[in-house]
């Protein structure tokens, strides 16, 4: 396949379009939608990470003045042994009912348990207070080892380790085991000279986006619901809220708003179905914003991991086995990136001998969602630790030990599909002579090094683009823009039609107005909604070659699409036409030999009505990105303050669209990491 | 508070609430002059005196200096938490027009971004007081 590496808009900076109404305060976010007649629901939430709710007890709450509604899981359909359809996987409808309304039980504290709608946020937080929930307490259990015991206190009767074989016939907090292998461990190790084992464990963490989850729901009388949320995905929130209240899917729309930063975090629903069932029962619509305080304790943090490393060298520096370990802990119910922990953590190495495994458990703690590269950094952390120390002992450099292992095209990772065009070796050749890595080091200074690996995804898009009368474009699609997709998107179809990219206005539009997208996360919005986008483009210029031929009475492979018009190839019908025409003395059958796109546009009634495209795509072509990390840091020997000297950031980026953007997003990395997530 | 007032009663919802402790910076506002997070003051407080809000910075269909060079300088990206930096940097230049980059970081600690990793902002401030000192 030819690669095309020229580019007249992709790569270049545009402002981007979605910035100027976030400047100036008119950007429209989950919370900012106040509707007529709009009144507040409130959560009541858990005070006990474990409990059976014995009863619940509206009654003082509904004497209350302003209390228009209430709500708890009797309100929705038992989920049952339900699954949700999501493409390639179902999901269990028990994992995600239970995290709108806690049913029957309460596994972690601030699971919601009741809601109340009223008047004003204020009568409505003070009903919260009236509602009477009875528990009755049980133990609970929050340490991965503690909770994988036989004796631990157990979360569901009805979890069984999945990944083993026979099924077991006790339930049991491991909700899920995988093993993958290549090769022969043992030999690779009896070939080691070195080897060296490691556990290393990293904390739960919270993805931190400033905006906290709101929604707007609404119903008409025709039990059509709308749905406004801060959302990764707005046809996820329609599947997953259909799926949790039994509202026919076709019945709800939702319109994503801008959202406030999601990181993985903004990937699933929390208050949406409660919004939309309070809006149900009371007729008016309902605004549910979650405090901060109950954004960090009841929304999805990100799986901790401990993770057993274990890898064997020979004495010149060759990788022989790699061994790992990992436990990841996935709250109250099964959610971790456990697959990709396993599939990803040796992703960066070529080995013949590899046994990676994994082990999914259960927590009295919030139910783990993605963040950022979901499930690859755990494990990495643990094997780029182990790689440095192995370098150390061998006295090589920490980057030439990589070299000499790091995976090429051709080499077979663990996750069974072999590499194609990568980009490792050529940054650890940028990285070591990179000028932070020449830089001499002080006393109690250290350099560290690391490299990174994720697999980027594909899956399925739409885009539609239409063109008005003066030739302006909108390229519409149903990815809610978190980090500047919509200038991707107005960069991709420039790119495409050969217009000024200021000529086209990118919106994220609602799930009524466009076919189906997956959501946006796992790096895929560029790659599936921007192919969707091309596709789409390319249709439109097949198009408008169409209408500008009919308009020359040419034959359409004999007119070319350069530069956002359409011409006539020299030689072509047009110029034999007109050659005959001037012979009889006629006037030539058009003036132009070539039509601009605003020419077409305003002649598109003649031609064939509005000029539109539509384009679907389920992207397969998604490539890993790789990167390397490397830091040097002083540390206070009295204190213990660790200061950070220098930081590199070298990533095989593919082809940026917008290069500000991706600079901006390796910076705000780089601040994570060095504030610790 | 300050804040529900703004974006419940007045629908001026460019002044965001992220906290509503005072940590996050997104709802930044002047009060008499004074930058204070409108998550922290009573709207009773602010009785008679004057809130300046993000609704008001760019004037006469023209951008400040500041969300111009947001712009140009790719300061933003979710954009969540910009209206209370044009907020608090527009003070911040009107107080002290030639602030070092210490100072700017200093002055912005109270405003936090979770996409941009801040740099780019800080870059964009800095070239907006150039501008607003005629260089």
């Amino acid at each position: 396949m030819k690669v095309k590496t020229d580019f007249k808009y992709v790569g270049t900076r545009p402002i981007r379009p979605d910035g100027l109404d976030k400047v100036t305060g008119r950007a429209m976010y989950g919370a900012d939608l106040n509707l007529q007649g709009m009144v507040y629901g409130h959560i009541v939430r858990s005070p006990h990470a474990h409990a059976v709710i014995k009863s619940i007890d509206f009654s003082e709450a509904m004497k209350l003045p302003g209390v228009l509604a209430t709500m708890s899981a009797a309100d929705l359909p038992e989920p049952g042994d339900k699954k949700i359809p999501g493409g390639e996987v179902d999901f269990e409808l028990k994992a995600f009912s239970p995290i709108v309304m806690a049913r029957g039980k309460v596994f972690f504290h601030a699971q919601s348990v009741a809601a109340v709608a009223a008047t004003t946020a204020s009568i409505a937080a003070a009903a919260a207070k009236l509602v009477k929930v009875e528990y009755d307490v049980l133990p609970h259990v929050l340490d991965i080892h503690e909770a994988a015991r036989d004796d631990a206190p157990l979360l569901h009767e009805d979890v069984f380790t999945q990944g083993v074989d026979p099924v077991p016939t006790r339930p049991s907090n491991v909700s899920a085991e995988i093993e993958l292998k290549m090769g022969d461990l043992d030999a690779g190790f009896a070939a080691a000279d070195l080897v060296i084992e490691r556990t290393y464990s990293v904390p739960m963490c919270h993805q931190g986006y400033i905006e906290p989850h709101a929604c707007v729901a609404q119903f008409d009388e025709n039990g059509k619901v709308e749905i406004w949320c801060c959302t990764q995905g707005a046809f996820m929130v329609r599947t997953l809220t259909a799926a949790v209240t039994g509202i026919e899917l076709g019945k709800i729309k939702v319109t994503p708003s801008e959202i406030g930063g999601g990181f993985g975090g903004k990937t699933t629903i929390y208050i949406e179905p409660v919004a939309a069932i309070l809006a149900q029962k009371c007729g008016r619509p309902v605004k549910i914003v979650m405090s901060r305080e109950d954004v960090f304790r009841a929304s999805g943090p990100v799986s901790s991991s401990e993770t057993r490393v274990k890898i064997g060298v020979t004495k010149d520096g060759k990788i022989t086995a790699m061994d790992t370990d990992i436990i990841m802990d996935s709250g109250a119910f099964s959610s971790s990136p456990l697959f990709p922990a396993v599939m990803f953590g040796t992703a960066c190495y070529r080995c013949d001998n590899i046994r990676s495994s994994g082990r999914e458990v259960l927590t009295n703690k919030p139910k783990v969602y993605a963040y950022r590269a979901p499930g690859a950094p755990q494990p990495i952390l643990a094997v780029e630790c182990v790689i440095n120390e192995i370098a150390q002992q061998l006295q090589m450099d920490p980057i030439e030990f990589r070299q000499l292992n790091a995976v090429n095209e051709g080499d077979l990772p663990l996750f069974g599909v072999p590499f194609q065009a990568i980009g490792l070796q050529e940054i650890l050749r940028e990285a070591k002579k990179h000028p932070n890595y020449q830089v001499a080091l002080g006393e109690n200074q250290g350099r560290g090094v690391a490299c990174a690996f994720w697999i980027n995804a594909g899956m399925q898009s739409s885009a539609t683009i239409n063109v008005s009368e003066d030739g302006r474009v909108n390229v519409l699609t149903g990815n809610p823009d978190i980090g500047g997709s919509r200038a991707s998107m107005a960069l991709l179809t420039a790119e495409v039609l050969g217009i000024p990219v200021d000529t086209i206005r990118p919106a994220v539009v609602d799930t009524d107005s466009i076919a189906y997208s997956d959501l946006t996360g796992g790096s895929r919005t560029t790659l599936a909604t921007g192919g969707a986008v091309i596709k789409a483009a390319e249709a439109l210029v097949a198009e408008l070659r169409k209408r500008a031929a009919a308009l020359w009475g040419i034959n359409v492979e004999e007119v070319d699409w350069i530069d956002g018009s359409a011409v006539a190839r020299s030689g072509t019908g047009l110029e034999t036409l007109n050659e005959a025409r001037a012979n009889d003395g006629h006037a030539p059958a058009t003036a132009a030999k070539s039509l601009t796109l605003a020419q077409l546009a305003a002649q598109a009634g003649v031609t064939g009505g509005p000029l539109c495209a539509v384009a679907s795509h389920n992207a397969h072509n998604a490539a890993p990105s790789f990167a390397l990390n490397m830091c040097d840091v002083e540390v206070d020997k009295e204190t213990g303050k660790v200061e950070i000297l220098r930081y590199t950031c070298i990533q095989d980026a593919g082809k940026p669209c917008i290069r500000p953007t991706w600079k901006a997003r390796c910076k705000a990395v780089l601040c994570r990491v060095s504030a610790g997530r | 508070m300050l804040s529900e007032v703004l974006r419940n009663n007045l629908n001026l919802t460019g002044t965001k609430e992220g906290c509503n402790t005072g940590d996050c910076g997104a709802c930044s506002v002047l009060l008499d002059g004074a930058l204070v997070c409108a998550c922290l003051v009573l709207a009773v407080e602010a009785q008679d005196r004057s809130i300046e809000t993000i609704e008001g910075v760019a004037k006469d269909g023209k951008l400040h200096p500041i969300q111009q060079k947001l712009l140009e300088h790719a300061g933003l990206q979710c954009g969540i938490c910009t209206p209370g930096i044009v907020i608090a940097s527009r003070a911040l230049l009107e107080k002290n027009p030639d602030p070092t980059e210490s100072e700017v970081r200093y002055w912005l600690a109270g405003n936090l971004c979770r996409c941009t990793g801040y740099d780019k902002i800080i870059r964009a401030v800095m070239d907006a007081g150039a501008t607003m000192r005629g260089e």
